[in-house]
């Protein structure tokens, strides 16, 4: 880690503008992930422009559309446990709390959240050849141990995940992030927010260069009556998702009407597939049509030496995920996947 | 006021606990004295190769930057590899930090950068310039078998016997045998993870003086170290490690950082402090990666005719490092045809090190995974095939026990656990969507026990002081020697003080094995005994004693009194003693092993461990719902500790079966997972109920105390328990550890 300069930027216009005005230079929230960053050395920045002080963002308050607008600097503990949110987003509640640990769902922002990197091991380690990291340099993971990486949407460059709890259910949400730059205001939906790796796998996503997340917005949908986040992973806290399902259905009488599935653990994204979705329209919430779904979901899928069982496992998931959001009252909080 | 009861045997808590849960009890790296200076420790990048320039230039010339040791400007040390042993070395020849240009593992230590402050250090440290020469290499144990070869045997093997020779004719047996049972299991590299970083305080006293805060699991080991290779007195070097975060055998050898700590202090003459980070601590010792092999065979009533047991481990190119892991089924099992056969394969790796029963547990999920497996075969309960084949004595070297009650270990735990609930037929029990299974499985841990000697003083105001260079490594030493002492003078806890891990104290070997209630308890109970003796000489001198004309054996201790057993009113206190004498009342004691009677038997500490899984049906994923390990490990000083150390034990055991893995690319020869984050141990959320039985066990053989220690036997059957358990549930045999649960998709 180098040493650097740190500013306290107390509105938006002077963060970006801080920002600018040292090249290199980044926003740190919670800390929970650039600060790791820094002291491995992957991030070196000239600056840091500390958000938390900035006022405005730090509620959650009811928008215009009867969503929610979730402010950038609450923390997602709060988010988790917000009243609102835990009676209206209850999936939303759920993904967070699934996430990490206590102590750093204390600490971590949600704009921080979405913009993560990758735990991909040869990412994290500076002496190993990454595109993520180093462009040009190549990729270790390909035909390294490559378990926890990606089976959807992969590209030559990179088959990194992108690792949030969080940022599966707000794409099952359809949320839309809010953003300010130099350029003024700008939001994005969720779907359009994080990218696939292509060949410039260094973009985790479409913000650019000086702009910040302000705030997410959450749609009037919630998906409060019949939901369920399911994560699967190598231990049962504190472990990062090898296949994660968010699932919010609305029914009507036996039948689906809306249907809403994203997954974590196997893209450079939250994965969601519109066709499975549409498929579900109209069915009955069955096991038989769940799989239907999971088989589009996963059609295309690109299994790399360690990795291959995560299909089979994401299937098995979304089936299991479409049952249990028939029964959300089943799902206490870090409950292990039940019936 | 004292009670009539011993304190051996009560289940007394820690008495350094509230220290360290306020945070009060300083470690290694807490000392600070003014001008400390902070070393940052640069490691290789490359696996194998040399280091064909190094510039440190740039580094240098930061202002705070004291200095950069390498191995081109590094102090002229000691010349032979013997300097550079320790009591933990296997035979080979010692790493030597900073010695050449050569790279011989990923991660080796190649430069120490000394600065003003520990973040001055780091940043510095990423400003040297490294350039290397590559090598091929190979870090690969699965890919490198045909390159395994015997054991070079070494002082080691005294502590560690190489496997049996073979009896009978193992392949006769084997093949007439009326049901077989094989398999193939594997585990990789594995490491330690003490909540605590490895760091060495050196504080440079002045003409050749250090005193030396470090982490260890032994005084007096780094104090010959560091007195060996830096040609020091060794009365001149004071080794203290007041308390220890941790060690599971990764402060058995003294590390590096105690090496570039003191080679920095005493160049610089002055005090430095080396923290290593956490991805540092995967850069030396480790539980080496094991192919093990078995076929057992048993005849129709499930008698086990022939017994074959190989392991193949990883060394690393300077050390032969091993492990007793083949040795134990024919101490378990009295078949007449074995062979036992263990090999090596050197890699270019680090050497590997003891970690919490080391071989032991590696062992034993082969064995009892395959018992588990016979007994499917021949439809016999596994308990029942394990009284059947129940050792009375240890047919592998031909000697009894000196006490054995894993019969009880059987019957009881079995009964608590309510293995009778267990429908034998694979996914016959569930819960729900859960399938449901029990497993069990046996640990066995051998107990060892080394001279060592302690002090016991009588102050002039009547307290008693006994000291040892032992550490506690948080197993409750300073409790259980405290304990003893005071059982031995008849005092109440709080007269007595235990003094402990300070190499100026008397000698105590490294703490591990689970030999330190054995070895340092008897030397505090030696020592405890001469100063009886002497208090009791000494009432007996006093001017109309008394306790004239009574014998030892006529007397109690009591409460700072010697009674008569006879007449209680005739008694003389310390106090009248003191009074009569100038100063306090002193004695030093060695004890040793009784070596003679104890070659006669065999002496191990057992276990059954008992273990309920529950496996989602769809998605894989295990839950150790409950667990239970019932230990005869002879008598139990203190309950409470000695519950901790078997529940540790068993957590670990968890780990081990379902959790943690050191993951290797075996392309860059080098450890992907260096932080808690992705090297997986249990959570809290991992674990449920959990439950410890000491049985009864009388030992009159293996030491005063008849204790045989339990560091280590509580790991040693949970991991083939649960994947026993797991097979149960299942139907599915899973022998590589840990077992991911999308095997059982
Ligand atoms: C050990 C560990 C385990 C974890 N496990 C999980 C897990 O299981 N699931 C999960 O979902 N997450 C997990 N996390 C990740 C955690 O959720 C993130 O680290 C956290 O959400 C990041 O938020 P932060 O506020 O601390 O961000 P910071 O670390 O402060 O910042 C992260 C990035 O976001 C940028 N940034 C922050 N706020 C803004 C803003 N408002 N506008 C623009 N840019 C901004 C920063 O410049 C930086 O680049 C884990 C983290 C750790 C360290
Ligand atoms: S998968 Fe992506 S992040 Fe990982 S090594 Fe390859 S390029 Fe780097």
């Amino acid at each position: 880690m180098n040493n650097f300069n740190y500013t306290k930027a107390q509105n938006v216009e002077e963060a970006i503008s801080l920002i600018r005005a040292t090249e290199g230079s980044q926003f740190v929230a919670g800390g929970t992930n650039l600060i790791d960053l820094l002291k491995y050395n992957i991030t070196q920045v000239d600056a840091l422009v500390d958000v938390n002080h900035i006022a405005g963002y730090h509620t959650i308050e009811e928008n215009q559309e009867n969503g929610l607008r979730l402010g950038a600097l609450v923390t997602n503990a709060d988010t988790a446990y917000h009243p609102l949110i835990e009676e209206r987003y209850p999936v939303l509640s759920k993904a967070i709390l699934a996430g990490a640990s206590a102590q750093i769902r204390n600490m971590a922002t949600n704009g921080g959240n979405l913009l993560q990197r990758t735990r991909c091991y040869y990412f994290y380690d500076v002496h190993t050849p990454c595109n993520k990291r180093e462009p040009g340099s190549g990729c270790s993971a390909i035909k390294g141990y490559n378990r926890i990486m990606a089976i959807m949407g992969t590209s030559e460059s990179c088959i990194a995940v992108f690792p949030s709890d969080m940022c599966v259910a707000l794409a099952a949400l359809d949320a839309v992030v809010h953003i300010s730059g130099p350029e003024g205001e700008r939001s994005l939906a969720f779907a359009d927010f994080h990218r696939l790796p292509g060949d410039t796998p260094y973009l985790d996503n479409n913000l650019e260069y000086g702009e910040i997340i302000t705030s997410i917005d959450l749609p009037a949908k919630g998906f409060s009556t019949n939901y369920s986040y399911l994560k699967l992973r190598d231990r049962s806290s504190y472990a990062f998702a090898l296949v994660s399902v968010a699932t919010g259905l609305e029914l009507e009488g036996d039948l689906i009407k809306v249907a809403r599935i994203a997954l974590g653990g196997l893209a450079h994204k939250p994965w969601r597939v519109k066709e499975a979705e549409d498929f579900l329209r109209d069915k009955t919430p069955t096991v038989e049509n769940f799989a239907v779904a999971a088989d589009i979901i996963l059609q295309g899928a690109k299994v790399y030496q360690y990795n291959s069982f995560k299909v089979e496992l994401a299937k098995r998931a979304i089936i299991r995920n479409g049952i249990m959001a028939l029964h959300p009252e089943s799902q206490l909080p870090g409950a292990q996947p039940s019936a | 006021m004292m009670s009539d009861q011993p304190l051996i045997g009560q289940p007394i808590s820690r008495l350094e606990g509230h220290l360290k849960v306020t945070g009060t009890a300083k470690y290694a790296g807490e000392y600070n004295v003014p001008g400390l200076l902070y070393g940052y420790v640069i490691n290789s990048t490359i696996t194998k190769g040399k280091i064909s320039s190094i510039n440190t230039k740039i580094a240098k010339a930061l202002p705070g930057v004291i200095e950069v040791f390498t191995h081109e400007n590094r102090p002229s040390l000691a010349w032979f590899d013997m300097q550079y042993s320790d009591m933990d070395a296997p035979p080979g020849s010692p790493f030597r930090p900073l010695h050449t240009a050569d790279i011989k593992y990923n991660g080796q230590p190649i430069a120490l950068v000394v600065a003003e402050t520990f973040e001055l250090a780091r940043y510095a440290a990423s400003c040297v310039e490294i350039k290397y020469t590559e090598e091929p290499f190979s870090t690969d144990l699965k890919e490198n078998i045909d390159k395994a070869r015997a054991p070079q045997p070494g002082l080691a093997t005294f502590l560690k016997p190489l496997p049996p020779k073979p009896k009978g004719d193992f392949e006769k047996a084997y093949n007439d045998s009326f049901a077989k049972a094989s398999g193939e299991f594997y585990h990789g590299t594995e490491h330690h993870n003490p909540l605590e970083l490895f760091s060495t305080t050196t504080i440079y006293e002045g003409q050749g003086k250090l005193t030396i805060y470090d982490k260890t699991q032994g005084t007096i080991n780094s104090q010959l170290y560091v007195g060996n290779i830096f040609g020091l007195h060794f009365k001149d070097v004071r080794v203290i490690a007041p308390y220890v975060g941790g060690g599971f055998g990764s402060g058995l050898r003294p590390q590096y950082q105690l090496f570039l700590s003191v080679m920095a202090a005493l160049e610089l003459k002055r005090p430095v402090r080396v923290t290593l980070e956490r991805n540092q601590m995967y850069t030396f010792g480790h539980r080496p990666p094991t192919i093990q092999n078995t076929r057992f065979g048993a005849d129709a009533n499930g008698k086990i005719t022939a017994l074959n047991h190989s392991a193949i481990a990883e060394t690393s190119q300077f050390e032969d490092y091993t492990e007793v892991v083949v040795n134990w089924s024919n101490m378990l099992y009295p078949a007449e045809n074995t062979l036992m056969e263990y090999k090596l394969v050197p890699l270019d790796v680090y050497s590997p090190l003891d970690m919490r029963a080391p071989g032991g547990s590696t062992g034993s999920h082969a064995i009892e995974s395959t018992m588990d497996e016979l007994a499917y075969k021949l439809n016999i309960d596994p308990i029942e095939l394990r009284l059947i084949n129940y050792a009375e004595t240890d047919t592998s070297v031909g000697r009894p026990y000196s006490s054995k009650e894993l019969r009880q270990c059987f019957i009881q735990g079995a009964e608590k656990f309510g293995w009778s609930n267990r429908n034998p037929e694979p996914r016959s029990m569930r819960r729900g969507n859960k399938l449901v299974g029990y497993g069990m499985a046996t640990g066995i841990w051998e107990s060892m026990q080394l001279p060592a000697r302690a002090e016991a003083i009588l102050t002039k105001e009547g307290k008693l002081l006994v000291s040892s260079a032992v550490t506690d490594i948080g197993t409750g030493t300073l409790t259980v020697m405290t304990q003893i002492a005071a059982d031995e003078l008849g005092l109440p806890l709080a007269d007595v003080t235990f003094s402990y891990g300070d190499s100026k104290m008397p000698f105590a070997p490294i703490q591990g094995g689970s030999f330190t209630v054995s070895t340092v308890g008897s030397a505090i109970k030696a020592a405890g005994k001469a100063l009886r003796k002497k208090l009791f000489k000494k009432a007996k001198d006093i001017k109309n004693s008394p306790l004239k004309g009574t014998d030892l054996e006529d007397v109690v201790f009591k409460n700072g009194d010697i009674i008569s057993k006879n007449n209680p009113a005739l008694r003389v206190s310390f106090q009248d003693i003191l009074a009569l004498n100038k100063g306090a009342i002193k004695t030093t004691n060695t004890s040793l092993p009784k070596a003679f009677k104890l070659k006669k038997y065999s002496r191990a500490a057992h276990s059954a461990a008992f273990v309920e899984v529950e496996v989602d049906e769809q998605l894989g994923v295990v839950t150790v719902t409950r667990s239970l390990t019932a230990v005869a490990a002879g008598n139990i000083i203190n309950p409470k500790t000695a519950r901790s150390q078997i529940l540790g034990g068993m957590v670990w055991g968890i780990s081990k079966a379902l959790r943690e893995e050191t993951i290797t690319d075996y392309k860059l020869g080098k450890y992907m997972n260096q932080n808690l984050a992705e090297y997986h141990i249990p959570v809290h959320a991992d674990l449920h109920d959990m439950d410890v039985i000491f049985v009864e066990e009388k030992d009159e053989i293996i030491n005063e105390l008849g204790s045989k220690g339990v560091g280590e036997i509580g790991i040693v059957g949970m991991p083939p328990a649960i994947a026993n358990a797991i097979f149960h549930a299942t139907g599915k045999r899973i022998n590589q550890f840990p077992i991911h649960f999308d095997s059982l998709l």
